[in-house]
């Protein structure tokens, strides 16, 4: 069995997540993949550990991954894979539904485990209940959890690169602009350590009494919902149901209650802390570790116990 | 132009679910039920849409069960002007769900669709960019913002590392995300008025789509339960226990 994965990408890298994605699709067979964009991308995929064949999309509609083309080209290249992956983020989830319905497959998203070739576990509700779905459709479309697979390292491979041919589609849709937020700090969904703020940091200014704490622990920066609703941070930091899911090594939440959307983003952290001043607030429930004070005195005495 | 918007009855999202003891699914049995909180937006942004003078009709459709004209009846009073019911009572996936979508899309002729960017049931975040691909349209997925000029639509989108904008030729579909709107609460004359606005219910079995099935529930279990652990009196105390017990750092 072969399985086909859609390497996304973002300014220039192939996303990180999508290296757990060719974890996940080795465990069902062959992994081929596909990449849009420059050649750079295309000699990067085929370095990729456990890679047997790159397809590279070169043309410039795929560039920027729009689903109307890319889904086309995918239901073009579906003939000669069982499995269709890709990481359970922003792409994956835009273009992988598509080409499913074209294919006229039930999609399987955000699989955290594969127990066979058709059966996969997924969480529902917000990751209250997990369900074990099998799929009778012939071919499987699946994104996968980056957090649920190790990423595949990206060195190592060899693969051959292969060009894929154009498929004709309408214009549906114009790529216009992109804005990336240029951090210098590592990728939320897949750093060591996580450390997020809530509402309870008060303002966009106050927000950065986070940012020394991140500094000595080399680690990314979240937020909740409340957070980057009141304009503290922008919307890619938002960890839970509805954002980013992590499973770091430690997951430290300053000034967040724990309402059960954003615990559906981290409550698979290995080691949770929390601080908030309110003792029942509901993250002490599921955290390894907590103090119950005010946060702007907490932060600073813990970047001076970490630098000792 | 017209706009459709299909909303969803979900188990409510302060009701922390239950799986069932047979683990054959989630409890919803005389538990709370409301419109999905996604779907609350896309119809908000329909009526903002229609209030400006960018659309001229707003319709909202369910498929699901009876009580699903309740969720209809809500749509209303936030200010939709009618509302279809695809009746059925099974609980639909996605690719079906868009089958029947695409039904009412030939038959109505709305130059948007607008629905949530996931229901937070299932969170299958999937039947929006289902039903651009079966009618062959244009697809805004995860919506920040929505403007239509010049018969296109322009779309911001989250995207995993920030935002991105895409112009769509009309007829398209747009998925809503969190930060598009903030749903107005229907006011005590609007709802009133809404028990007045046409409702359709049409059985799904009408519209002879094939709605069976594509995966198969084998099991629903609850996640491993985390357990509280230790409330610390200083910022020293939890360096120390991150350092000797836990040592993640
Ligand atoms: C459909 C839907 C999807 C959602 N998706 C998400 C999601 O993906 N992610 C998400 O996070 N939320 C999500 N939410 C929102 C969620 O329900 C909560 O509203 C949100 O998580 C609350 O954020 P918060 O904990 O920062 O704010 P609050 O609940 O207001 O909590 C603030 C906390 O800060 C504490 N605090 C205040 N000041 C201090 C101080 N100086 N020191 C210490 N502690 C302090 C308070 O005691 C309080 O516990 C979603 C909601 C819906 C309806
Ligand atoms: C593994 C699994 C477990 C399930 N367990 C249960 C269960 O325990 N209880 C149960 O009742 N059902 C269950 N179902 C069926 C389920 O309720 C959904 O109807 C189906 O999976 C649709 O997924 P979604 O709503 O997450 O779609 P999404 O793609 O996330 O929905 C996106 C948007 O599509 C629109 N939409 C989706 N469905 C409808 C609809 N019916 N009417 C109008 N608009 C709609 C809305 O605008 C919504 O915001 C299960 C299905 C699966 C696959």
């Amino acid at each position: 069995m072969t399985a086909l994965v859609l390497l996304d990408h973002e300014g220039g890298q192939i996303r990180k997540a999508a290296l757990s994605a060719v974890t996940a699709a080795a465990r069902l067979g062959d992994v081929h993949v596909l990449v849009t964009g420059d050649a750079a991308l295309a000699q990067a995929a085929s370095r990729i550990a456990g890679v047997s064949k790159v397809l590279h999309a070169a043309d410039a509609r795929y560039a920027h991954e729009l689903a109307e083309p890319l889904a086309a080209l995918i239901v073009s290249l579906a003939g000669g894979y069982d499995h269709i992956v890709a990481a359970a983020g922003a792409t994956g989830k835009n273009v992988l539904p598509r080409a499913a319905a074209l294919l006229d497959v039930q999609p399987i998203p955000d699989v955290v485990s594969i127990v066979d070739a058709q059966t996969f576990v997924r969480p529902i509700y917000a990751g209250n209940a997990l369900a074990t779905v099998r799929s009778s459709d012939a071919k499987k479309v699946l994104t996968v959890r980056s957090a649920s697979f190790d990423a595949a390292p990206a060195e190592g491979g060899s693969a051959p690169v292969e060009a894929v041919a154009v498929v004709d589609s309408p214009d549906l849709s114009r790529f216009e602009a992109v804005q990336l937020s240029d951090s210098a700090r590592p990728d939320l969904e897949s750093a060591r350590v996580v450390v997020s703020g809530g509402r309870g940091m008060g303002s966009e200014e106050k927000f950065h009494a986070l940012d020394p704490l991140a500094d000595v622990l080399g680690a990314a920066v979240g937020a909740s919902r409340a957070a980057v609703d009141s304009g503290f941070v922008p919307n890619e930091l938002q960890v839970g149901q509805t954002g980013k899911i992590v499973a770091p090594e430690l997951y430290m939440a300053f000034g967040i209650s724990g309402a059960i959307q954003h615990l559906a983003g981290m409550k698979d952290s290995r080691v949770i802390v929390a601080v908030n001043k309110d003792p029942d607030a509901p993250i002490f429930q599921v955290a390894d570790y907590g103090i119950v004070g005010d946060l702007f005195d907490v932060v600073p005495q813990l970047v001076e116990e970490l630098k000792k | 132009m017209k706009i459709l918007v299909p909303v969803k009855r979900v188990v409510d999202y302060n009701i922390k679910p239950r799986v069932k003891a047979d683990g054959s699914g989630v409890e919803t049995a005389g538990v709370k039920m409301s419109m999905n909180p996604f779907d609350e937006i896309a119809v908000e942004e329909a009526v903002r849409l229609r209030e400006k003078g960018a659309a001229s009709e707003v319709v909202v459709v369910s498929i699901g069960v009876q009580q699903a004209q309740d969720t209809l009846r809500t749509a209303m009073a936030m200010g939709a002007d009618r509302a279809i019911l695809v009746l059925t009572d099974e609980s639909p996936e996605p690719l079906a769900v868009a089958k029947v979508l695409k039904t009412l899309v030939e038959k109505e002729g709305p130059s948007l669709v607008v629905l949530g960017k996931q229901a937070i049931d299932d969170d299958m975040n999937a039947t929006g960019q289902m039903l651009a691909g079966l009618l062959g349209w244009g697809q805004g997925t995860f919506a920040s913002k929505v403007d239509v000029v010049d018969g296109r639509v322009n779309v911001s989108r989250e995207i995993d590392g920030g935002t991105e904008q895409v112009s769509l030729a009309l007829p398209a579909i747009i998925t809503a995300d969190l930060r598009l709107n903030e749903p107005r609460y229907a006011s005590l004359p609007n709802i009133m008025k809404a028990k007045k606005k046409p409702l359709e219910t049409i059985p799904a079995a009408d519209l002879g789509v094939d709605m069976a099935p594509r995966l198969s529930i084998v099991s629903v279990a609850e996640p491993a339960e985390r357990k509280a652990g230790i409330k610390l009196g200083s910022a020293a105390e939890l360096v120390e226990k991150l350092r000797n017990e836990a040592k993640v750092i």
